[in-house]
């Protein structure tokens, strides 16, 4: 299956992981991700409250950017697979508001018809196109005894239909199921991680922060997975800023689920890119799943 | 005999007038259409003189046809009919169009409207001269009555027919007459005991001599039709002999396997594998449950049959298919719950003090798993506070977008029974408040005095995630108040999901079997849903209770007192006539192809295997004329909208065009 | 070929049940259509032989419209679905004798939906009047769809009837 791939800034960045561990996994799998030559920025959450036609054109030209011949693209980060699908959608239900977004395109010379390009988040790829059983197939080293509490975040489960429930979302249940890991059913699973809250305004992103941590941990959660690079920076990054606001002592891992996935089919946790994380996942790991890591 | 056809264009006052010239339409045809002898214009052409003015004409001009321009058959075909049929003339020799409805009210232009007015009147003159005179059909009434649905509608349409001296076949599913009412503790506003009112009306039932009570046993096919039906029943092997069997209940009491009652205590209680739903059962005849039965499962036990003091206890008994004649059908099948764990975030399932509302009636009920104790899933502690979340799969796009319409006052009756048998704190979360019938909003008032308080927002979210202190320990149920404008977080220590009412899973299913269909939630249509609620569009069945939508008890009652009315007056009548509007067969050129066998939903064509053609079951056709259209070698006809009138029909009402082009179709 | 003042004539064959008393309804709240439309009345949309339609644009109609309940709520259970499965091979038909398909419409119209059918006849009109006259000789040999149209019906045909087989 082939697929054109946008991994966005962050996954060049803070999110490397998230980029190498997607790479590794999808290779494994037999998905085949072209990458976008010369992709841009989305713009993030931002700039689509700043100026709409602008964030559209910005981030329609990465799909114009996209081969003829394919006509899927992935991303991997929750605000690019929404800044792309949204595009994509306000292009095809406002047919003047997808005139104007061409005429912008047409200054570099490119156009995109809208609807052509189909935009879908790594996790449907896995879980949709892939399949429990190709899945399962691969895992050579069971996460038997972890207990993973999945977060989906806001982004990806909310306005695009995915075929997963939005206020209850139960796809990433299902991918860790399938690798053999507890997975920990706790309810915050589609709370805002405060995104760029934590810019804004430090208490209220920490309590955002606090609330999901508190959480995962009072349903004894080993770790947390999630799909989106903000979420993985918020809970990753501050949890020791947070652990200093509030008092509390939270240690725990924030992973990828292709991290995930990459251990269970027996990959180098290396190559995952284990070890980026600043509340390291291997103490874990090693306690429940031995030594299987070395 | 040359046609003699009378046209009668009516101005409706200035209804018709105002945008058609009626005086140059009547005298244009009476100049331009072959056939016609009389063509007149009246200001009232329904009033007793216009009628008068046709029964005369008929009767002075040897009239053969009548048209008659003026409003919508749907007003008035039967009166014009009845004047033709008064002066001598077969009603079906009269045909309606529709000048007022379909001209002159659409239209300003009365160029336009008169040019129309003349083409409808050409096309009903060109359709006249080919009807046929037609008489409808008379059948006798078979006096019993089947009854699908022993629920509190089913069971009143069984007893007013039983009591008016009719017999009554009484269809159940379950082991048990009494339906969803048997598992409520108190009905609203009086707060009666459900069990006391309906107990009652169960054993009636039971001991009715003119009912046949066919419990634990579904309806598999219908066929025959009004006065006439066919029913094959079949009765699900109980495993126990009703005939030996006293209902003493000992086989209940010995037998070792418990099992969670899913179904009458809503999970809330236990039964045993040999079971009777509750005490008060009728027939008390138990069912064993072969799924979880020692014996069925792993072959051993006998402990029922060999405690069975009448040798009662038959594990060989098999299904049996009864068949029954009877003239008209009661559908009274129904409801269920809506799955409360289709919403997630509620918590049902998950969380484990979240309750569906048929599990807390059950829990408050007295003859329930807690003889009436409102406590927590422990079995133990009572709730200090309570959330009643209404709108539970209702008013909801994603779900049902109608009102269930009766769990905002169950709601109020939960909110009372907590507040009466604990000290817990009970809060309703509403969208709106909804206590339309008789003293329903004096009880609204009431649970406002007795301290119930009200959040005007639909629940986000029941969550055990806390974030204060005081949230710990607790379900958070979390609200936008819409009267505040704030978002608010109320820990409580139970939560009840009012969830909505449904359709029966297999209710179409069901409904197609006796040819009734179901709205687009899944509720059967009713012949009109504000002048005809109980009857339907096929004749002789009819619908009662909340099968035909979302309704409480005293709703479903006169209902299902309205529908035996019904059939009660059919039976008394002794007769149905029958519209003569049916399909045919003209078997000597039928080729047997059998492609409109198939196309019946009414199964009113069969198949001759010995003379190899299809016929049609008059009885059962209902005339919409699909089969004809259908027939490759045109050997259907439809009466009263046969080919030849409808091609009429369609070169008069194209009297004014000019072909384009001269295609013969034969030649495509 | 379109032409502004061109005023056509549809035909319009109405089931009973939903589609005639919506009519009906449009009639009663004073909703204004264009007068092109002419209503014949039959039982029910499943009733209407596609002789009717090709009769009537022989006959000079400018365009059809089939009319009836909407799926699932069809007086006779589900006889508008046979409607529609008729109008989808009568379209490849139309198409094949060098008549524009759109010329032809079947809508559902409940009987509450006066005011949506009265706006369906206005687009009806709208679009006939576009198309201009029927011009079915000129494009029985024209129209370079028309082979196309051929194929289809064959191939609709034969998925037909391993339905019903």
């Amino acid at each position: 299956m082939k697929y054109a791939y946008y991994p966005g800034c962050s996954l060049e960045r803070n999110a490397a992981a998230y980029d190498h561990s997607v790479r590794e996994v999808s290779d494994l799998l037999g998905i085949k991700l072209q990458e976008i030559d010369d992709w841009n920025c989305c713009g993030a959450t931002e700039y689509f409250s700043q100026n709409e036609l602008a964030a559209c054109a910005v981030i329609a030209r990465n799909l114009a950017l996209v081969e003829p011949q394919t006509d899927q693209i992935v991303a991997p980060c929750a605000a690019c697979y929404l800044n792309l699908a949204k595009t994509d959608k306000l292009m095809v239900d406002h047919p003047e508001f997808g005139k104007e977004v061409n005429q912008c395109l047409a200054a570099g010379g490119l156009k995109y018809e809208p609807g052509r390009v189909t935009v879908r988040h790594m996790l449907d790829v896995i879980v949709d196109d892939i399949g429990e059983t190709a899945v399962r197939d691969k895992v050579v080293r069971p996460l038997a005894g972890l207990r993973v509490a999945p977060y989906y975040g806001c982004q990806v489960v909310r306005p695009i239909d995915n075929n997963d429930n939005p206020e209850y979302p139960m796809k990433m249940d299902h991918l860790l199921n399938w690798l053999g890991a507890e997975v920990v059913d706790y309810p915050v699973k589609a709370h805002c991680c405060g995104g760029h809250l934590t810019q804004i305004s430090e208490p209220q992103a920490f309590e955002l922060i606090r609330r999901l941590l508190q959480n995962a941990q009072d349903y004894n959660a080993d770790m947390i997975i999630c799909m989106c690079p903000m979420c993985q920076l918020n809970l990753d990054g501050y949890q020791s800023r947070v652990n200093g606001f509030f008092g509390t002592e939270f240690k725990l891992p924030i992973m990828y689920f292709t991290q995930m996935l990459g251990i269970a089919f027996g990959i180098d946790p290396q190559k995952l890119g284990f070890g980026k994380e600043l509340v390291t996942a291997m103490p874990v790991l090693e306690a429940k799943l031995g030594g299987l890591l070395v | 005999m040359a046609d003699k056809i009378g046209i009668y264009v009516c101005h409706c006052g200035s209804n018709i007038a105002g945008t058609i010239d009626v005086e140059e339409v009547a005298r244009w045809a009476g100049k331009n259409i072959e056939g016609v002898v009389v063509s007149r214009d009246y200001k009232f052409m329904c009033s007793s003189l216009g009628q008068q003015m046709i029964e005369d004409d008929i009767k002075n001009e040897g009239l053969t046809g009548v048209v008659v321009g003026a409003c919508s058959p749907h007003l008035h075909e039967k009166t014009f009919r009845n004047a033709c049929k008064r002066a001598g003339l077969n009603p079906f020799l009269c045909q309606m169009t529709n000048l007022r409805e379909h001209v002159s009210w659409v239209n300003s232009d009365k160029a336009a409207g008169t040019k129309k007015a003349k083409a409808l009147i050409f096309a009903a003159a060109e359709r006249v001269k080919r009807q046929k005179p037609l008489e409808p059909m008379e059948v006798e009434v078979n006096p019993a009555t089947l009854v699908v649905g022993g629920g509190i509608a089913g069971l009143q349409a069984t007893l007013e027919l039983a009591d008016a001296g009719y017999p009554v076949y009484l269809v159940e599913r379950e082991p048990s007459i009494g339906g969803h009412m048997a598992q409520f503790d108190k009905t609203f506003p009086t707060l009666d005991c459900s069990a006391c009112i309906l107990t009652p009306k169960m054993s009636e039932v039971g001991q009715h001599e003119n009912v046949t009570l066919l419990t634990y046993s579904e309806l598999e096919e219908v066929s025959g039709s009004v006065g006439n039906f066919k029913v094959k029943i079949r009765k699900k092997a109980r495993y126990v002999d009703e005939d030996k069997c006293t209902g003493c209940g000992i086989c209940i009491e010995k037998c070792p396997r418990k099992v969670i009652d899913n179904a009458f205590e809503a999970g809330m209680g236990y039964r045993k594998a040999i079971y009777s739903p509750f005490p008060q059962a009728v027939p008390r005849i138990p069912v064993i449950d072969t799924e979880n039965c020692t014996w069925f499962t792993r072959g051993k036990c006998r402990v029922c049959s060999k405690v069975c003091p009448t040798d009662a206890v038959d594990y060989d008994q098999k299904d049996e298919t009864v068949e029954l004649n009877v003239g008209n059908i009661i559908m009274a099948t129904g409801w269920k719950l809506f799955d409360c764990k289709r919403i997630p975030q509620y918590g049902f399932g998950r969380l484990a003090n979240v309750y569906t509302s048929m599990e807390f009636e059950r829990l408050c009920n007295a003859a329930g798993p807690t003889s009436g104790k409102i406590v927590m899933r422990d079995g133990k502690t009572e709730p200090k506070s309570v959330a009643i979340v209404h709108c539970v799969g209702s008013r909801d796009v994603n779900f049902n977008p109608y009102c269930s319409a009766v769990c905002c006052m169950a709601a109020l009756k939960f909110g009372h029974l907590v507040l009466e048998k604990t000290k817990a704190e009970v809060y309703s979360f509403y969208i709106d408040i909804r206590t339309p019938m008789k003293e329903y909003e004096e009880f609204y008032q009431r649970l406002l005095g007795e301290g119930m308080h009200f959040i005007r927002g639909k629940v986000a979210e029941v969550t055990d995630a806390a974030r204060r202190p005081e949230e710990h320990g607790k379900l958070i149920v979390q609200a936008e108040d819409t009267l505040l404008g704030k978002q608010r977080r109320i820990p409580v220590d139970m939560v009840i999901l009012m969830g909505g009412l449904e359709p029966q899973a297999d209710a179409k299913e069901l409904g197609l079997k006796c040819g009734i269909s179901c709205s687009m939630a899944g509720w059967y249509t009713e012949r009109h849903p504000k002048l005809d609620p109980v009857a339907t569009m096929t004749d002789g069945v009819f619908v009662a209770g909340v099968c035909q939508g979302p309704k409480d008890i005293p709703a479903a009652v006169a209902q299902g007192a309205a529908a035996a009315a019904r059939v009660a007056g059919m039976i008394a009548k002794g007769i149905v006539t029958i519209e003569p509007i049916v399909a045919s067969i003209d078997e000597e050129n039928c080729s047997g192809c059998r492609i409109c066998n198939d196309l019946c939903p009414f199964n009113a064509i069969e198949y001759d295997e010995e003379k190899k053609v299809s016929r049609v079951i008059t009885a059962l056709c209902k005339g919409c004329g699909t089969c004809v259209a259908a027939c490759p070698a045109g050997v259907i006809t439809g009466a009263h909208f046969n080919n030849e009138q409808i091609f009429a029909e369609i070169d008069g009402i194209l009297w004014d065009a000019n072909p384009q082009a001269e295609v013969e179709i034969a030649s495509v | 070929m379109s032409n502004e003042n061109f005023d056509p004539i549809i035909v319009g064959f109405f089931c009973n049940w939903c589609s005639y008393r919506a009519a009906d309804l449009a009639g009663s709240a004073r909703i204004k259509y264009p007068s092109n439309v002419r209503i014949i009345r039959v039982m029910c949309s499943g009733r209407v032989d596609p002789t009717f339609v090709l009769k009537a644009l022989a006959d000079g109609a400018d365009g059809v419209m089939i009319a009836g309940c909407h799926p699932g709520e069809c007086h006779y259970i589900n006889q508008n679905y046979k409607a529609m499965r008729r109008y989808e091979m009568l379209k490849h038909t139309l198409s094949a004798m060098g008549v524009e398909p759109e010329r032809v419409r079947l809508v559902w119209a409940s009987a509450a939906e006066g005011q949506q059918l009265a706006e369906a006849i206005d687009e009806l009109v709208g679009d006939v009047r576009r198309l201009g006259p029927l011009h079915w000789l000129q494009n029985w040999d024209e129209n370079g769809q028309r082979q196309k149209a051929l194929d289809d019906i064959v191939k609709e045909h034969e998925e037909a009837m391993e339905v019903s087989a």
